[in-house]
C-alpha cells in the first residue's frame, strides 16, 4: 500500500505539470459560460490539449490518444483541475460518444470522426432519453425506417428530450425503434447523426435551476444512410449499454466539489464554524468525499496492476449526489435568513451553495436517477433478483404506456 | 381546538387519579419481566383494575368494561403510566386476541374467556408467525385436518416462532393451514388453542438482547374442537386481518426510550472539557429533533383521539407510529450510548446512567423495528392503502398453496 | 381535549382553498417568478385583503375581523399550498401581530385598521449579513428618533410600506417602526432563491422610527413575534409539504416505466411513505402550535419550535424528492416541482434557519427538565 507516485508516474506528472504551466495561464480560465467567446476559447484549450496528446491520453496513439493508462488519467486530471479549464464541452463526446463510434463503427467512420473530436473541432451529444422514458431507455419510441427507394437509407421520426448540448452539436448518437413488433429491448437501432441537418430542430429546456444546457430535438424525415447505422440491425440495446457504460465511468471521474465551498461559506459566519452541530456534519461530508476519492484510487490501482476493478465504482455518484445535497442546504441554512440570497456579488464563497443547491436535482438525476442506481448495486454488484419486468416478451407496440 | 380537559373529561381524569393513588402504591411497582413475581404481582393488578372496571375501558359494559370512550382510555393510561404497572402481560391478550374472540365466536366461547381475560387470571398468545414467514402471515404451513372420526375435531401439527409471552400463556390464537390445494390466502382457518396441551411445546428464544421474552411453540397432534374455530373453515385470513388491525390500533404506552432519558443521561456525563455533554450542540440538534418525534407521535394520536371522540372514522394518520417510534427510539438509544464514548459499552446498570436503560433500549430496538410489522411492511401499508399506490406485484395469488416455491 | 379544527374553521380552510385554486393558480404565481418587474401579485393581495384575511386575528375594534389565532392558520395552510406571492407573512405575521403584542394604544389605532384593509404591507427587518442574527448582530442605531444602518435581507422590503427594523439605541436592541415611503430610506432588489417572493436591501441614513414595546425588550419581542410567526408559517409549510407529496403521488401513478407505474417500484412507494410520514410528524406539531399560539399557552416557545423544526424538515422532503420522483421533468423550469422547492427553502430561512430553533428548543427543554 502506497500512496506516493511511482518515479514513472512522478515522472509524468512533472511533465504534466510543466507543460500545463507553460501552456494553460495565457488562456485566462476560467471561462465565462455565459459569454459568447466561451466555445471558440474551449475549442483552442481542446485544440492545443490534443496536440500535446492530453485530450484522450487513455485511447490509442493511432487514434490520436497517448496510449497512456488509468493512472496518467487521472494524474493528469488532477494537475489540470486548478487551472479550471473548460471540459463539459467535450465531455459527453469524448466520454461516451466516441468511445461507442471506436467500438462499433467501420475504419471510415472512425477515421472521419475520431480526429475532430479529440481535437475539439466537433461536438457530439447523446440523444437516448425521450419523453416515454428515460431511466428504461429501452422505451423510445423514435421511429427509422427503411426508406423504400432502395437505397438503403433510414428515415427519422421521433422526439428526444432532456439532450444535453444538442444546441450546440454537430452530431449525436441516436437511439431508435427499428422494429416495433418484438420485444422492446429486441428492436431497436443505433445511428449517428448530423445535428445540422434541416430534419433536426432543437429547442432549448429551461432548468429549474435557470440555464438551459439540455434541449428537446425534434426529429422529422431525417433520412440517414445505412453507413451511420452503430451496430447491427436490432441490436441498439446492447450498444446502449457500450455507452452507459462509459457515462457511468466517467461521471465517477468527476472530482467532487463541496466541503471546501463550505468552508469556504463558513468563513463568513465564524459563529457557525463554532458550532459543534456544524463541525459534525462538516466531518461526515468530508469522510464521504474523501471515500470517494479513495475508492476511485482503488480502481486506478486496480487497472494500473491490468485487473479488471471491482464494483465499488458504482457508489460514486449516489454518495456524491446525496452528500452535495445534504451539504448545500446545510451551506445555505448556516447563513440563516442571508442564504436566501443567490447574488454571487453578495454571498459567501460567490453563492457556489445556493448554485449547487438549486442544480443538485438534476445531478441526482442525469446519468441514472438515485434509484436506478440502487437497483444496479443490489442487482449486479450484490446478485439480488431484478425487478419484476412485465414487458419482456410483449411486443412493444402493446406494451401499457403512461405519461 | 382546545387541549384541556372537557368538563367529563376532567372529572373522569379526577376520578382515575384519585383511585390509581388509593390502589397502585401498595403494589410497589416497577416489576421486572423477567422476576420470578412478575407474573402473580402483574395478575392481582389487573384483577384489581377490572374490578373497578379499568381494565377495558372501552368495551361494552356487558363483557366487563365501562363503555367508555377511546379519550377515557387515553386519561387513564396516562394517569397509569407514572406508577409502571406491568401491563404488557395482557396486552397482546386484551389488544388482539380477546378483540377477535369477540368478533368471530360464539356467546358460549365469549362468556368462557371474556371475563377471565380481562380479570388477568389468563394469559393469551398470538401464534402467528412461523419459520417460513412473519410479514408474510399467509405462509403458514401449520396443518390442521379434521380428526378421522366423525367427532368434527381438528388436528394439528406444525411450528409456531416469535410467540411472545407463549411461556405464561394459557390460550393462544392460531392460524393454521386447512387446504393447502387453495391459493394461500384462502386456505387458512384460525382457532384458539389450550397451551397447556401436552401436544403444545414452548421453548424459549434466547434474543439479542439477553432475554427469553418470545418463544418457539411446536404442535404434535394438539386435537381441537371445531367449536374452536374461530370464523369459517378457510376464512382464516380475514380473521387474521380482525387480529391485525386491532394490533395496529393498541395504543402503545409509554416504556421505551425517550428523549427525557437521553437529556437527563446528557447532563449526567461529563465530556473531556468538563462540559456536560447536554453542551454539545451536535447533542442538542438532535435532541431537539427526537423531541418533534415524540411530539409529532402524541398529537397524532391526540388528532385520533378526538376524532373518535366526535364519533369520526379518524384519518390514516395514526398509521405512521410504529414506524416514527422505533426508528427514532433506536437512534437515540445508539446516540446515548456513543455519548458515554469508552464508558458507553458498560451495560450493568449498577454503573451505567439511568440503570442502562439506554443501553438496553439500544439492544431491543432491532426486535421492535420487526415485531408487529417490519418498517418495510409498514411503509407498504402506507403506500398502498394511504396514499393509493399500486401494491406489489404477486406472484403467490392464484397458485395453489403446496406449488408455491418456498426459500429458507 | 379537542385536538381539531372546528367545522367553522374547516369550512373556512375549504373555502380558502377553492378561492385560491381560483386567484393563485401556479400560472399566476409564475408571473412573479418570471418578471422582476412584478415582486407581487397585487391583484392577488388586494382579493385576500377583500376576504378580510389580512384582518383575521385582528380585533374587531381595530377593524380586523377578530376571529382567533386558528382561522389565521387554516388561512395560513392553503396560502402555503397555493404558493400565494403575497406579502401575507411579513404584513400579517411579523407586523400585525408586533403590533398586537407590543404596540401602544396610539400605534395599534394607526396600524392595525390599515393593515386589515389592505392599505399597508410590512415587512421585518432583523439581518444584516450571513449567520444568525443576535445582539452582536446588530449595527443599526437609533438616535433621537432617527435610525440608520442596512438591513438585508429583507423580505418584501422592495413593496413594503411599513417596516419594524432591529437597531440598537443607546447600546440597547429594540424594534422601531420606520415608514419606508418617507424620507431617509433607499432600496435595492435582490434576487433569491426563492424569485415569488420579494426581498430587497435597506439602507437607512437618519430615517424617522419610532420604537414599539418598551425600550431594552427589542430580544424578547422578537422572540414573542418569531414564535407566534414560527407556527403561521409551519401551516404554510405543512400546506406546501401535503401538495408536493399529492404531485409525486400523481405523477408516480401515471408514468411507466419498464412496463410498469413507477409507483409500483418500491424504492419509490417507500419514498412516498417517507414523505407522508414527515408530512403528518409536521401538522401534529402544527396543531399543537396552533392551540398554544391562540391560546397564548407559557408552552408557546417549546410548541412553536416544535412546529418549525418538523415543518421544515416536512417540506424540505417532500420538496426534493418531489422533484426526484418526476425525473428529468422535475428539473424544468416549466414544471411546478422547483416551485416548492424554492419556496420550502424562503419559508426555513424567513424566520431564523432550523439550527436557531434546534437550539432555542433544547434550551426550554433543559430549563424546563431541570435536574
Ligand atoms: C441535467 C440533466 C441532463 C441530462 N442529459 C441527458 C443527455 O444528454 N442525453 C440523454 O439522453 N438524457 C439526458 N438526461 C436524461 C436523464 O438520463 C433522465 O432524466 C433520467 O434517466 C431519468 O429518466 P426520466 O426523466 O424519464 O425519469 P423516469 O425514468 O420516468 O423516472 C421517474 C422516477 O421513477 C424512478 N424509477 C424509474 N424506474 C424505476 C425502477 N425500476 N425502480 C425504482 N424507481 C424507478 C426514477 O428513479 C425517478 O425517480 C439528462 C437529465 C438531466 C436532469
Ligand atoms: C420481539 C418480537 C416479538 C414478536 N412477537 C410475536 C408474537 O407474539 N406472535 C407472532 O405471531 N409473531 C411475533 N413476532 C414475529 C413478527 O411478527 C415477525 O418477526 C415479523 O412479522 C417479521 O417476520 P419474519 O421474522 O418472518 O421476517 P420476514 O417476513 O422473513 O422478513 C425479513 C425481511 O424482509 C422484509 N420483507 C418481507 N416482505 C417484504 C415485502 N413485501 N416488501 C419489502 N420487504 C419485505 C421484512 O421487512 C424484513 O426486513 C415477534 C417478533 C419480535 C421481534
Amino acid at each position: 500500500m502506497d500512496f506516493k507516485d511511482t518515479p514513472e508516474e512522478a515522472a509524468y506528472r512533472a511533465q504534466v505539470r510543466d507543460w500545463l504551466t507553460a501552456n494553460a495561464p495565457k488562456h485566462g480560465f476560467p471561462l465565462d459560460t455565459s459569454k459568447p467567446d466561451y466555445m471558440p476559447r474551449a475549442k483552442v484549450w481542446q485544440a492545443e490539449k490534443a496536440a500535446a496528446g492530453y485530450a484522450c491520453i487513455t485511447w490509442p496513439k493511432d487514434w490520436g490518444g497517448q496510449g497512456g493508462t488509468p493512472v496518467q488519467n487521472v494524474i493528469y486530471a488532477e494537475e489540470e483541475g486548478p487551472y479550471q479549464t473548460p471540459s463539459a464541452l467535450f465531455s459527453i463526446g469524448l466520454g461516451m460518444c466516441l468511445p461507442t463510434v471506436m467500438t462499433v463503427a467501420d475504419e471510415a467512420t472512425k477515421t472521419r470522426f475520431v480526429g475532430p473530436a479529440m481535437r475539439g473541432e466537433e461536438i457530439w451529444c447523446q440523444l437516448f432519453s425521450e419523453p416515454s422514458g428515460g431511466s428504461d431507455v429501452a422505451a423510445v419510441r423514435t421511429r427509422a425506417v427503411r426508406s423504400d427507394d432502395g437505397s438503403g437509407d433510414w428515415i427519422i421520426n421521433g422526439q428526444k428530450v432532456w439532450t444535453t448540448g444538442a444546441q450546440f452539436s454537430d452530431y449525436g448518437i441516436i437511439i431508435t425503434r427499428t422494429d416495433p413488433d418484438v420485444p422492446k429491448h429486441k428492436g431497436m437501432t443505433m445511428f449517428w447523426v448530423d445535428m445540422r441537418d434541416p430534419g433536426v430542430e432543437v429547442r432549448p429546456i429551461h432548468q429549474m435551476s435557470g440555464g438551459s444546457k439540455f434541449n428537446e430535438v425534434f426529429i422529422t424525415d431525417v433520412r440517414v444512410k445505412d453507413s451511420q447505422r452503430l451496430g447491427a440491425v436490432g441490436d441498439g440495446w446492447k450498444v446502449s449499454l457500450v455507452t452507459l457504460m462509459n457515462e457511468r465511468l466517467s461521471v465517477s471521474g468527476v472530482r467532487p466539489p463541496g466541503w471546501p465551498a463550505f468552508l469556504d461559506a463558513a468563513r463568513a459566519t465564524p459563529e457557525a464554524m463554532q458550532d459543534r452541530a456544524l463541525r459534525e456534519k462538516l466531518a461526515d461530508w468530508y469522510v464521504q468525499a474523501e471515500g470517494l476519492r479513495h475508492t476511485r484510487n482503488r480502481t486506478m490501482t486496480a487497472l494500473s496492476k491490468g485487473e479488471t476493478p471491482g464494483p465499488e465504482s458504482s457508489i460514486g455518484k449516489i454518495v456524491l449526489t446525496d452528500y452535495l445535497h445534504d451539504l448545500s442546504s446545510e451551506a445555505v441554512d448556516m447563513l440563516d435568513q442571508y442564504g436566501i440570497i443567490d447574488d454571487p456579488a453578495l454571498s459567501p464563497a460567490n453563492a457556489a451553495p445556493q448554485a449547487m443547491w438549486v442544480g443538485n436535482p438534476g445531478l441526482r438525476l442525469a446519468g441514472g436517477t438515485d434509484e436506478i442506481l440502487r437497483n444496479i448495486i443490489a442487482e449486479r454488484v450484490l446478485g439480488l433478483p431484478g425487478d419484476i419486468r412485465v414487458d419482456k416478451d410483449v411486443a412493444f407496440k402493446d406494451m401499457p404506456r403512461g405519461r | 381546538m382546545d387541549f384541556s380537559d372537557t368538563p367529563e373529561e376532567a372529572a373522569y381524569r379526577k376520578a382515575a387519579r384519585d383511585w390509581l393513588a388509593a390502589h397502585a402504591p401498595k403494589h410497589n411497582f416497577p416489576v421486572k419481566m423477567h422476576e420470578p413475581d412478575f407474573l402473580p404481582r402483574a395478575k392481582l393488578w389487573q384483577a384489581e383494575k377490572a374490578a373497578a372496571g379499568y381494565a377495558c375501558i372501552t368495551w361494552p359494559k356487558e363483557w366487563g368494561g365501562q363503555g367508555g370512550t377511546a379519550v377515557q382510555n387515553v386519561i387513564f393510561l396516562q394517569e397509569e403510566q407514572p406508577y409502571d404497572a406491568p401491563v404488557q402481560a395482557f396486552t397482546v391478550g386484551l389488544g388482539m386476541c380477546l378483540p377477535t374472540v369477540m368478533t368471530l365466536s360464539d356467546e358460549e366461547t365469549k362468556q368462557r374467556f371474556v371475563g377471565p381475560g380481562i380479570r388477568g387470571e389468563e394469559v393469551w398468545c398470538q401464534l402467528f408467525s412461523e419459520p417460513s414467514g412473519g410479514s408474510d402471515v399467509a405462509s403458514v404451513r401449520t396443518r390442521a385436518v379434521r380428526a378421522e372420526d366423525d367427532s368434527g375435531d381438528w388436528i394439528i401439527n406444525g411450528q409456531k416462532v416469535w410467540t411472545s409471552g407463549a411461556h405464561h400463556a394459557d390460550f393462544g390464537i392460531i392460524i393454521t393451514r386447512t387446504d393447502p390445494d387453495a391459493p394461500k390466502h384462502k386456505g387458512m382457518t384460525m382457532f384458539w388453542v389450550d397451551m397447556r396441551d401436552p401436544g403444545v411445546e414452548v421453548r424459549p428464544i434466547h434474543q439479542m438482547s439477553g432475554g427469553s421474552h418470545f418463544n418457539e411453540v411446536f404442535l404434535t397432534e394438539v386435537r381441537v374442537k371445531d367449536s374452536q374455530r374461530l370464523g369459517a373453515v378457510n376464512e382464516g385470513w380475514k380473521a387474521s386481518l380482525v387480529t391485525l388491525m386491532n394490533e395496529r390500533l393498541t395504543v402503545s404506552g409509554g416504556g421505551h426510550a425517550n428523549w427525557g432519558q437521553f437529556l437527563q443521561a446528557a447532563r449526567e456525563v461529563v465530556g473531556g472539557d468538563g462540559a456536560s455533554a447536554l453542551q454539545d450542540r451536535a447533542l442538542r440538534e438532535k435532541l431537539a429533533d427526537w423531541y418533534v418525534q415524540a411530539e409529532g407521535l402524541k398529537h397524532t394520536r391526540n388528532r385520533t383521539m378526538t376524532a373518535l371522540s366526535k364519533g369520526e372514522t379518524p384519518g390514516p394518520e395514526n398509521s405512521i407510529g410504529k414506524l416514527v417510534l422505533t426508528t427514532y427510539v433506536q437512534e437515540l438509544a445508539n446516540q446515548a450510548v456513543e455519548m458515554m464514548d469508552q464508558y458507553g459499552i458498560i451495560a450493568d446498570p449498577a454503573l451505567t446512567p439511568l440503570r442502562g436503560v439506554l443501553q438496553a433500549a439500544a439492544l431491543s430496538s432491532p426486535g421492535s423495528r420487526l415485531a408487529g410489522g417490519t418498517d418495510e411492511i409498514l411503509r407498504n401499508i402506507i403506500a398502498e392503502r394511504v396514499l393509493g399506490l399500486p401494491g406489489e406485484i404477486r406472484l403467490d395469488k392464484s397458485v395453489a398453496f403446496k406449488d408455491l416455491p418456498t426459500g429458507r | 381535549m379537542n385536538f381539531d379544527f372546528s367545522d367553522d374553521q374547516k369550512f373556512l380552510k375549504a373555502e380558502a382553498r377553492k378561492f385560491l385554486e381560483a386567484n393563485s393558480p401556479t400560472t399566476r404565481v409564475r408571473t412573479v417568478l418570471n418578471d422582476d418587474a412584478t415582486p407581487h401579485d397585487a391583484a392577488l393581495w388586494k382579493a385576500v385583503g377583500e376576504q378580510g384575511w389580512l384582518g383575521a386575528a385582528i380585533p374587531e375594534a381595530y377593524g380586523g375581523l377578530g376571529l382567533g389565532h386558528l382561522e389565521l392558520c387554516v388561512i395560513a395552510e392553503e396560502l402555503g399550498r397555493s404558493l400565494a406571492p403575497i406579502p401575507f407573512a411579513s404584513t400579517v405575521y411579523f407586523l400585525a401581530e408586533s403590533v398586537m403584542l407590543a404596540g401602544d394604544e396610539a400605534q395599534k389605532a394607526d396600524i392595525l385598521p390599515r393593515i386589515a384593509a389592505g392599505e399597508v404591507i410590512g415587512a421585518l427587518a432583523t439581518s444584516e449579513g450571513p449567520g444568525v442574527v443576535g445582539p452582536a448582530t446588530v449595527g443599526a442605531t437609533v438616535s433621537g428618533g432617527w435610525l440608520s444602518g442596512v438591513k438585508l435581507p429583507v423580505t418584501d422590503g422592495g413593496i413594503a410600506d411599513l417596516a419594524l427594523v432591529l437597531a440598537k439605541e443607546n447600546g440597547q436592541a429594540g424594534l422601531y417602526l420606520v415608514d419606508l415611503n418617507g424620507a431617509g430610506v433607499s432600496r435595492e432588489t435582490l434576487t433569491t432563491l426563492d424569485p415569488t417572493r420579494d426581498a430587497a436591501k435597506l439602507t437607512f441614513k437618519d430615517a424617522p422610527a419610532q420604537r414599539l414595546g418598551a425600550a431594552g425588550e427589542g430580544f424578547p419581542l422578537l422572540e414573542q413575534v418569531l414564535d407566534r410567526a414560527a407556527v403561521l408559517l409551519a401551516f404554510e409549510q405543512c400546506g406546501g409539504a401535503d401538495r408536493a407529496l399529492e404531485m409525486a403521488r400523481d405523477y408516480a401513478l401515471e408514468r411507466y416505466a419498464f412496463g410498469r407505474v413507477i409507483g409500483s417500484y418500491q424504492a419509490i412507494k417507500h419514498k412516498l411513505a417517507d414523505m407522508y410520514i414527515k408530512n403528518q410528524v409536521a401538522r401534529s406539531n402544527a396543531y399543537y402550535g396552533a392551540w398554544a399560539l391562540n391560546t397564548s399557552a407559557p408552552e408557546l416557545p417549546v410548541a412553536a419550535s416544535a412546529a418549525r423544526i418538523a415543518a421544515c424538515e416536512a417540506y424540505w422532503y417532500a420538496a426534493k424528492e418531489n422533484i426526484e420522483t418526476h425525473g428529468g421533468i422535475g428539473f424544468t423550469w416549466e414544471m411546478d416541482c422547483h416551485l416548492y422547492y424554492r419556496r420550502s427553502r424562503q419559508l426555513a430561512l424567513v424566520a431564523g434557519a432550523p439550527r436557531v430553533w434546534k437550539e432555542r428548543l433544547v434550551s426550554h427543554l433543559e430549563r424546563r427538565n431541570a435536574a
